[in-house]
């Protein structure tokens, strides 16, 4: 279709839907003249007007709580936070209102709600702002979770994420943003599909996210040294697509999962169990992680140092195909 | 120099000040001065004593079935009858309400059936009832939590120029949470049509206001930029008429209102309460004075209505009373799986895996029975 940045294909996503739907409304802090801090909404307020982009006061709590209202009205509301680390005001009305509502009102209520949170380092942010915070939303029944990498699948998942009937977090890999890429007409996958971005008879690498391309660079200089290392874009925290997951760690019976998020209690941790308990005699290798340690996010001088990256990687693969 | 600039300046102590509280009926049923002013119709004053008789007489039932082990938790509206029927009596049937819960009075009001209120604290449910056709949302027990969703639900309002006034009842505890705030703060930049009602029963479990608070909550609002009205909650023609003062205002584009009304919970948070460990007997007695139902009482019988009246309301109340505890007795709870239904709209593979789990484990007791 066209050669976008990511940040430019979910802008052309919300626009998409924005004109498919006129219940779609996006709201959040500075989403509307300034287009938002990443200008991810740049546009939309123009075009669209004051009432379907809305500049929020300064209240996460009350952009998802009020979200919810409108969600019970009918409409299908797509907000912004402006950084990853500023959700936590908004924690209770994800997780107690947002997230089980539908299940309290014993499924009368459907809240379709989309909440985009730019997420992960890279940037050189200030503390905060360089937040990892899926498992957080994952382990609460009731949400979807998702993790684009690329602008095809920014624009077209953002698109399938507000069609749900379902609340989903929608994840934007910030450091990405600016990466630029072909966008398809139509999406390759469903929402919650996980993607074989390359085949590998090895290892497999299992990313999302920011932290796919690292994969993907990993895997390419493991081709040098003569290794075929597979890589999968999860896409779908939640929910997990295990029929992927179990079909490519069978094949290669080796599993590194990556992420910027702490490895414990991560998503990585619920990935290597769920692989373990239905692939254990598939495995060569005990599934491994590549993740944060599990220290606060640290200042941007030394984020090269804590991000999972390419060597960090393949020293895991070693690891697992030397076990 | 700071003594100077004083006389300069406002006295600050006085913005901390009240409004008087709005009253039509004293606590001995004559009429205030305003009262006789402004005329209080009879003829409502029966119909909203009713809805008090009734939801009393629910709440009493109630908390004995609790006590007999038929419900697992029981929140009294007891002592807050007249704050609640005197409001949603004021409001339109197509006005949507986003309550809190311990709202039983005006869910009543709303005809949510007594099976449908105790469902929840029967343990058999989360809520009971469609907030759809009650226009009545499922209580929100996280404390004011429900103001946001009810600013939001007015936003959708606005945009459709609809005329709809969205209310949404919370406590004085509640207005410490942030949430609250940010509500009272978004509806008012917005000029939202939502009607902040809180009722202040002077208790958050054994919090006293006093210590929630420095600033009386109506004036709290009008910092916000919302219109603030201060009234008796325990006299029902009084709400009514500030409600309807205030639903008036909103209806007619003037931007969110929170009114505060003065109340008191005569039992304890929940029947797990005891609320002799915090407050006198003095305290209760001399709110028991101020009963809205014994108020609303001689209010009627001094306008001369008739006995009759009385007799048939005892007599359906009876009658109301022996539907509560066969309703009680009838609820039941659905099978787990149906929780597994209620997660998500759309298909979950996970979810789908858990249930068929929980099937599989389920049936395997069966077989070996």
């Amino acid at each position: 279709m066209a050669t976008m940045t990511l940040g430019g294909a979910i802008n052309a996503g919300l626009r998409a839907a924005m004109e498919a739907d006129d219940r779609v409304v996006v709201m959040g802090e500075d989403v509307g003249v300034l287009g938002g801090v990443f200008r991810v909404t740049d546009g939309l307020h123009k075009d669209f007007g004051p009432a379907r982009v809305v500049d929020t006061p300064l209240a996460e709590s009350g952009i998802v709580g009020t979200a919810i209202g409108l969600a019970l009205r009918g409409y299908r509301p797509v907000c912004e936070i402006q950084f990853d680390g500023f959700v936590y005001p908004a924690f209770d009305q994800i997780v107690s209102q947002l997230a089980k509502m539908r299940a309290r009102s014993g499924g009368l209520l459907s809240l379709p709600v989309v909440i985009r949170i730019p997420v992960g380092g890279g940037i050189g942010a200030v503390e905060h702002h360089s937040e990892s915070n899926e498992a957080y939303f994952a382990h609460t029944a009731g949400l979807r979770v998702v993790s684009c990498s690329n602008p095809d699948d920014a624009f077209h998942m953002i698109q399938q994420a507000i069609a749900s009937d379902d609340p989903v977090i929608f994840y934007e890999p910030k450091r990405r943003y600016w990466d630029k890429a072909e966008v398809s007409e139509h999406p390759a996958h469903d929402l919650h599909a996980a993607a074989v971005l390359r085949p590998g008879t090895d290892c497999t690498l299992v990313a999302h996210g920011p932290t796919v391309t690292t994969a993907l660079a990993a895997a390419a200089a493991a081709e040098e040294d003569g290794f075929s290392v597979g890589v999968v874009d999860l896409r779908s925290i939640s929910p997990l697509d295990l029929v992927t997951l179990r079909r490519e760690a069978s094949a290669s019976g080796r599993v590194v999962v990556v992420h910027e998020a702490s490895t414990f209690a991560g998503i990585g941790a619920e990935i290597a169990a769920a692989i373990t308990e239905s692939c254990f005699y598939d495995l060569q290798a005990p599934v491994l992680r590549v993740g944060a340690y599990n220290v606060p996010y640290p200042p941007a001088s030394v984020e090269d140092d804590f991000l999972p990256d390419v060597d960090r990687l393949l020293e895991a693969v070693d690891q697992s195909l030397h076990f | 120099m700071s003594s100077a600039v004083n006389e300069h300046v406002q006295d600050l102590a006085s913005l901390r000040q009240g409004q008087p509280m709005f009253q039509l009926i004293g606590p001995d049923g004559t009429l205030t001065d305003a009262g006789a002013s402004i005329g209080v119709s009879v003829e409502l004053a029966q119909e909203l004593h009713r809805d008090m008789v009734l939801a009393r007489r629910l709440d009493q039932e109630a908390l004995a079935l609790q006590r007999q082990g038929e419900l697992s938790l029981w929140l009294m509206s007891w002592g807050q009858e007249a704050a609640q029927v005197g409001s949603v009596r004021a409001l339109r049937p197509t006005d949507m309400v986003f309550p809190s819960y311990r709202e039983h009075a005006a869910a009543l009001c709303r005809g949510i059936s007594p099976a449908d209120l105790m469902r929840q604290w029967k343990g058999a449910a989360h809520s009971g009832w469609n907030p759809a056709e009650s226009r009545f949302h499922i209580y929100s027990l996280v404390l004011g939590t429900q103001t946001l969703h009810a600013t939001g639900y007015a936003a959708g309002a606005a945009m459709e120029g609809s005329d709809e006034v969205v209310a949404t009842y919370f406590g004085d505890g509640a207005a410490s949470q942030g949430d609250v705030n940010e509500a009272l703060n978004w509806a008012a930049a917005g000029s939202l049509p939502v009607l902040f009602f809180c009722q202040n029963n002077q208790w958050a479990i054994s919090t006293p206001t006093a210590t929630q608070m420095r600033t009386p909550l109506h004036v709290r609002a009008a910092g916000f930029g919302l219109d603030a009205f201060h009234v008796d909650g325990n006299d029902v023609m009084a709400v009514h008429a500030i409600t309807s003062l205030a639903a008036e205002r909103i209806r007619d584009g003037g931007g969110p209102a929170l009114v505060e009304a003065q109340t008191y919970r005569f039992g304890g948070h929940s029947s797990s309460d005891d609320p002799q460990r915090y407050r006198s007997a003095d305290d209760v007695a001399a709110w028991q004075l101020r009963d809205p139902l014994v108020r609303s009482e001689a209010f009627l019988r001094s306008s001369g209505v008739d006995e009759a009246y009385f007799t048939d309301l005892a007599e359906e109340a009876g009658d109301f009373a022996a539907s509560v505890r066969t309703a009680c007795r009838s609820i039941t709870g659905a099978a787990l799986e149906s929780v597994f239904d209620a997660v998500y709209a759309e298909p979950h593979p996970g979810m789908t895996a858990e249930r068929a789990a929980h099937l599989a484990h389920a049936a395997s007791y069966g077989s070996e029975n």
